[in-house]
């Protein structure tokens, strides 16, 4: 039950956030942050409990016919995940309360982060796919909308359009796998097919399944070639870039992995894709990210190469290295949440995010200053931080991996070296380099966006010193995974080792890049005159065809021209259903019977038709009334002669009402004009000459044909049994049909009102023409 | 008598059809009037055409015997007959107002939905409007540049 | 285009094609007629009355506005479909009174349900024709 507060509280605070930052102004950060961190306590308390193996399972119908139910299944992993996104989520939201200031959009900021928080936290907490599915969709959708939260630039709309089809695309990708991994599964319940794990890989679906699935994950998670949108991304504000695209969203591909992982890994398949595909991210991450000069690109992309090294190793799939995974998800976490806050700080303060223009930073933002060191050291892998104790584990678990340990080792040593310049390049360049010519002269950050940088990168510290308490939530977390109980022990000091030369190797190899940065910066610009033709390119090419082919699809079909419409349909349906009357031998010798005509029927006949003619070719208006009257009176007399008194008598009012509509508005109607040309004129005549021959070939044909007549021998035996009605045709208006018939008189009421707003309401003549223009370019 | 209707359904669809087909906005609004004429008289034949049996129960007995006139198409065409009014008078309604706003009846005058003032007689045309550009645009451009 | 012949045909004519028209909405249950042909008749007779007299004078012989007829007619329909609600059964099922009146027959909510349609049809007809009249 608490579950599901934890959800649905974040979606009701969602609806009145805007609402209370009105009344709250600048204190609304710190009130809304009272959510993410009872949250955080309440996951907290939970801790004891899963880490001994337990696990809060619950579930809710919801469309039981389809195996769907709205159920939660929280283990070690879920708590983790649940952890970073309340603890996190808390900081974020007071830092935005000094970020956003007296934004004018503020509460709709706080309403769309509240939002995804509650969303992620679905996602993570879901113990059905399809429910999973659906948070999924929502993490994507609010990512959207935060990206672009400043609407009014175009980058940022662009940025936003990319990042939700990218993952949207994804997301398409990950329900056909949920789907097909349900159907070979038997289930859709997580906690039957984690134990389903044999029989799905045996399945002959089973590889069409994990590449889908893979699909949705690495789109989510940036991975190559799908990696263009992170960057992009961070057109979003700050504590947005921070939360949602570092710390929380998207390692929800991660999290699919390692949730997936009993079931979908082990397989060569599994561990060459995912492998592979971590591996390429991790290294081409860490290589771009060098040679940036905006902080938060810096970020971004050092970021993208994380979520690499993170799929590396659920790819490799040991217990050492998923203990690594878990472990470098939670360091990841605290040390380039803080990086990326104190980047928007610095940005804030300074009004710049460009590296080489900033420096001495340290004397006029102290305490930024040391939050930021604590982070690169952290990020850097430097004891006594806990980015150390990570990256000797990281270390290990690839030296001792069962295949191709050689080739992972090296990628990560190579990885980890560029991360080491990175991290200088973010953390201390910035506050101690010597260059500095920022737009602004800088003073601290106030409080509320120095409380998140700093908790983040002191906890960094105190777990590295203590790491006790973070080791019960990675071994629960890594548990999980691996559906065995693993201790994971942690400490400071392992001794002289392999691992520790390699971590000396790299610190060393990093000091060297990161002097060398102005060169690497130079050298930079080969690497983005490669990177042009790269991905992103390919989604504008993909995205410019799509653009294309509408707008020629719009030209052939969409002329505007009514008559063009019509032909078209008409054409489309003589054709196709008059091959189907030839082809299946439809057109039969009708029934000679049927001719069977009295002398005045034939007359009556013949009047509608003759008026029917006289309403096409005469060229007044009011020939053309007449002659409708005298068609609609002659059908009704029909009605009248063939045993339907109701509708001859409605036919007849209906005429005499149409007759006097006529009088009425006749003269104000524009004259008959002839406004086609000869040749259109018989060729018109020709498409509704067959069109028309059509329908009568069609009901010869069905004069032919049995009649079902179960509905009215029904209505011919209850109608005075059960609607007491001797009338038939009444009994089943008003009792039998009744909803059918309260439908018409709506949509008559409906006519009859719009006709009164059409004659009544004066279109308003437009103050000036700039008014219908779209909003653009302000 | 089936046969016979069956003509006069097919010369009213065709008739309704050429009427919909001409530029003027008058001959469209008769179009639609045959079109409904046609629609009604098609659902009444296919039901079946009895003399003199319509399907009320006499006074003296349960229920209808055979043979009767099928009530079910009888009482789809009721209804329709009068949405049919309500319909043609909308339609006749909405061309007067039209006619008064843009001042022309010819269809192929009205193609933009952009407003257009009094009765000015210049011909709307779809100009491409260079202010707005699509975000995907955008990104294509930024690409290219 | 006030024409005597006209106007004093109309005196008679419009109470009796009044008087028509409820005739077809009671019997239409059971002979020809019903909700939708009596309202297309009294519609009839309001507008040959507009055309006799004008339209302010057929507006102030109906009484109310047209536009309160479409929606009373309306709720009256609603309304005879939510009475057996009340009584636990599904939306529009027929409820028949016991007693049979001299003049109306059997009463029951079908019947509600078709005076609904009436009102429904004479208030839309009255709105197009005086609207139009009136412009």
């Amino acid at each position: 039950m608490a579950i599901i507060m934890a959800i649905l509280s974040g979606f009701a605070l969602t609806v009145v956030a805007p609402w209370l930052c009105r009344l709250a102004r600048g204190a609304t950060g710190w009130i809304i942050a009272l959510q993410p961190v009872g949250l955080a306590f309440y996951f907290a308390s939970q801790l004891h409990p899963i880490a001994a193996g337990g696990v809060i399972a619950l579930s809710y119908p919801w469309v039981p016919g389809l195996g769907i139910a709205l159920s939660f299944y929280v283990d070690g992993l879920s708590l983790l995940f649940a952890l970073l996104i309340s603890g996190i989520g808390a900081l974020v939201v007071i830092y935005a309360g000094g970020y956003l200031g007296e934004h004018p959009q503020a509460g709709r900021f706080y309403a769309l982060i509240l939002m995804f928080m509650a969303s992620m936290l679905g996602l993570v907490l879901a113990g059905n796919v399809i429910t999973m599915f659906v948070f999924w969709e929502l993490t994507s959708l609010s990512s959207f909308l935060l990206i672009g939260f400043d609407h009014q630039r175009e980058a940022a709309r662009a940025a936003a359009l990319q990042a939700l089809l990218v993952t949207g695309a994804g997301g398409l990708a990950l329900l056909a796998g949920l789907l097909l991994l349900g159907q070979a599964g038997g289930s859709l319940e997580l906690s039957t097919l984690l134990n389903e794990g044999r029989a799905i890989q045996s399945h002959p679906l089973y590889l069409s399944i994990l590449l889908l699935i893979l699909v949705g994950a690495f789109t989510k998670s940036a991975q190559v070639p799908f990696h263009f949108w992170l960057p992009g991304a961070m057109e979003a504000p700050t504590p947005v870039s921070a939360y949602l695209h570092s710390a929380t969203m998207v390692k929800a591909g991660v999290y699919l992995l390692a949730r997936l992982s009993p079931v979908l890994g082990g397989s060569e398949a599994w561990h060459y894709l995912v492998t592979g595909a971590g591996t390429a991210t991790m290294l081409l991450g860490a290589a771009v990210a060098l040679w940036q000069t905006d902080l938060k690109r810096i970020l971004a992309y050092s970021t993208v190469s994380t979520l690499g090294a993170l799929v590396l190793l659920l790819g490799m799939d040991t217990v050492l290295s998923v203990k690594a995974a878990m472990l470098f998800l939670l360091v990841h976490a605290l040390y380039k949440g803080a990086l990326f806050l104190i980047a928007g700080a610095v940005d804030h303060e300074t009004g710049t995010r460009e590296v080489t223009r900033l420096g001495r930073l340290a004397r006029a933002m102290p305490v930024t200053a040391v939050a930021a060191g604590l982070a690169a050291l952290s990020m850097a892998g430097l004891p006594p931080m806990l980015g150390f104790i990570n990256k000797e584990l990281l270390y290990e678990a690839k030296l001792q991996a069962p295949r191709a340990s050689v080739l992972v080792t090296s990628a990560g040593v190579l990885a980890n070296m560029f991360l080491v310049a990175v991290a200088g390049i973010v953390g201390f360049a910035p506050f101690f380099g010597r260059r500095a010519d920022p737009p602004r002269m800088p003073h601290e950050a106030p409080l509320a966006m120095l409380v998140g940088p700093a908790v983040l990168a002191g906890l960094g510290l105190v777990c590295g010193l203590f790491p006790d308490a973070a080791s019960i939530v990675v071994s629960a977390a890594a548990g999980a995974v691996r559906a065995e109980v693993t201790a994971v022990e942690l400490k400071l000091w392992h001794g002289i080792n392999p691992v520790l030369g390699l971590s000396l190797l790299t610190v060393a190899a990093g000091v060297g890049l990161y002097a060398a940065r102005g060169f690497l910066r130079r050298a930079g610009s080969i690497g983005d005159a490669i990177g042009r033709w790269g991905p992103r390119r390919w989604y504008s090419l993909l995205l410019a065809s799509l653009n294309g082919l509408a707008r020629v699809q719009t030209r052939l079909l969409q002329s505007g021209y009514l008559r063009r419409y019509l032909m078209v349909i008409v054409l489309t349906t003589v054709a196709l259903v008059g091959s189907t009357l030839l082809l299946r031998g439809g057109l039969t010798e009708p029934v000679p019977s049927l001719l069977d005509a009295r002398f005045y029927e034939w007359t009556i006949a013949a009047l509608i038709l003759l008026a029917t003619l006289m309403a096409v070719l005469s060229p007044s208006r009011l020939a053309a009334a007449a002659a409708l009257s005298v068609i609609g009176y002659g059908v009704a007399l029909l009605y009248m002669l063939f045993s339907a008194p109701d509708l001859a008598m409605t036919q007849f009012a209906v005429e005499t009402l149409t007759v006097i509509l006529f009088v009425l508005v006749v003269y104000r109607l524009p004259r008959f004009a002839s406004l086609s040309s000869r040749r259109a004129r018989l060729r018109d005549a020709a498409i509704a000459l067959l069109a028309g021959g059509l329908m009568t070939a069609l009901v010869l044909t069905a004069m032919t044909l049995p009649r079902d007549l179960h509905l009215a021998t029904y209505f011919a035996e209850n109608s005075l049994l059960l609607a007491k009605g001797r009338n038939v045709v009444n009994a089943i208006l008003v009792d039998f049909r009744a909803l059918d018939t309260l439908g018409e008189i709506t949509v008559l009421a409906v006519a009859g009102i719009g006709i009164y707003a059409l004659l009544r309401l004066r279109l308003e003549e437009p103050a000036d023409s700039g008014s219908s223009q779209p909003e653009e370019e302000v | 008598m089936e046969i016979v209707l069956a003509f006069i359904i097919g010369g009213l669809y065709a008739a309704g059809l050429y009427m919909l087909m001409r530029r003027s906005l008058v001959k469209l609004v008769i179009g639609l009037a045959l079109l409904s004429q046609a629609a009604n008289l098609l659902i009444f034949t296919l039901g079946r055409l009895i003399r003199g049996r319509p399907a009320l129960i006499p006074s003296d007995m349960a229920r209808l015997v055979e043979p009767f006139a099928d009530p079910v198409p009888q009482a789809l065409i009721l209804t329709a007959i009068v949405i049919g009014f309500g319909v043609q008078a909308f339609a006749i309604i909405l061309i007067k107002r039209a006619y008064q706003t843009v001042g022309t009846d010819d269809l192929d005058d009205m193609r933009s939905t952009d407003v257009m003032h009094g009765s000015s007689s210049a011909p709307p045309v779809n100009l491409p409007n260079d202010k707005w550009r699509s975000p995907v645009e955008a990104t294509l451009r930024d690409e290219g540049a | 285009m006030f024409s005597i012949i006209l106007s004093t045909a109309v005196r008679y004519l419009f109470p009796l094609m009044l008087l028509f028209s409820v005739f077809l909405l009671l019997r239409g249950h059971n002979d020809a007629g019903g909700g939708f042909v009596g309202g297309l008749v009294a519609a009839a007779a309001f507008a040959l009355y507009a055309i006799a007299y004008g339209v302010p004078a057929a507006r102030r012989t109906l009484g109310v506005d047209s536009r309160v007829l479409i929606s009373l007619g309306l709720l009256v329909a609603v309304g005879s479909g939510l009475w057996p609600v009340f009584s636990g059964q599904p939306f529009l099922t027929g409820v028949w009174a016991k007693p049979t009146l001299p003049v109306l027959g059997k009463v029951g909510t079908p019947l509600l349900f078709d005076v609904g349609v009436y009102l429904a049809v004479v208030g839309v007809m009255m709105t197009i024709i005086l609207t139009l009249a009136e412009e």
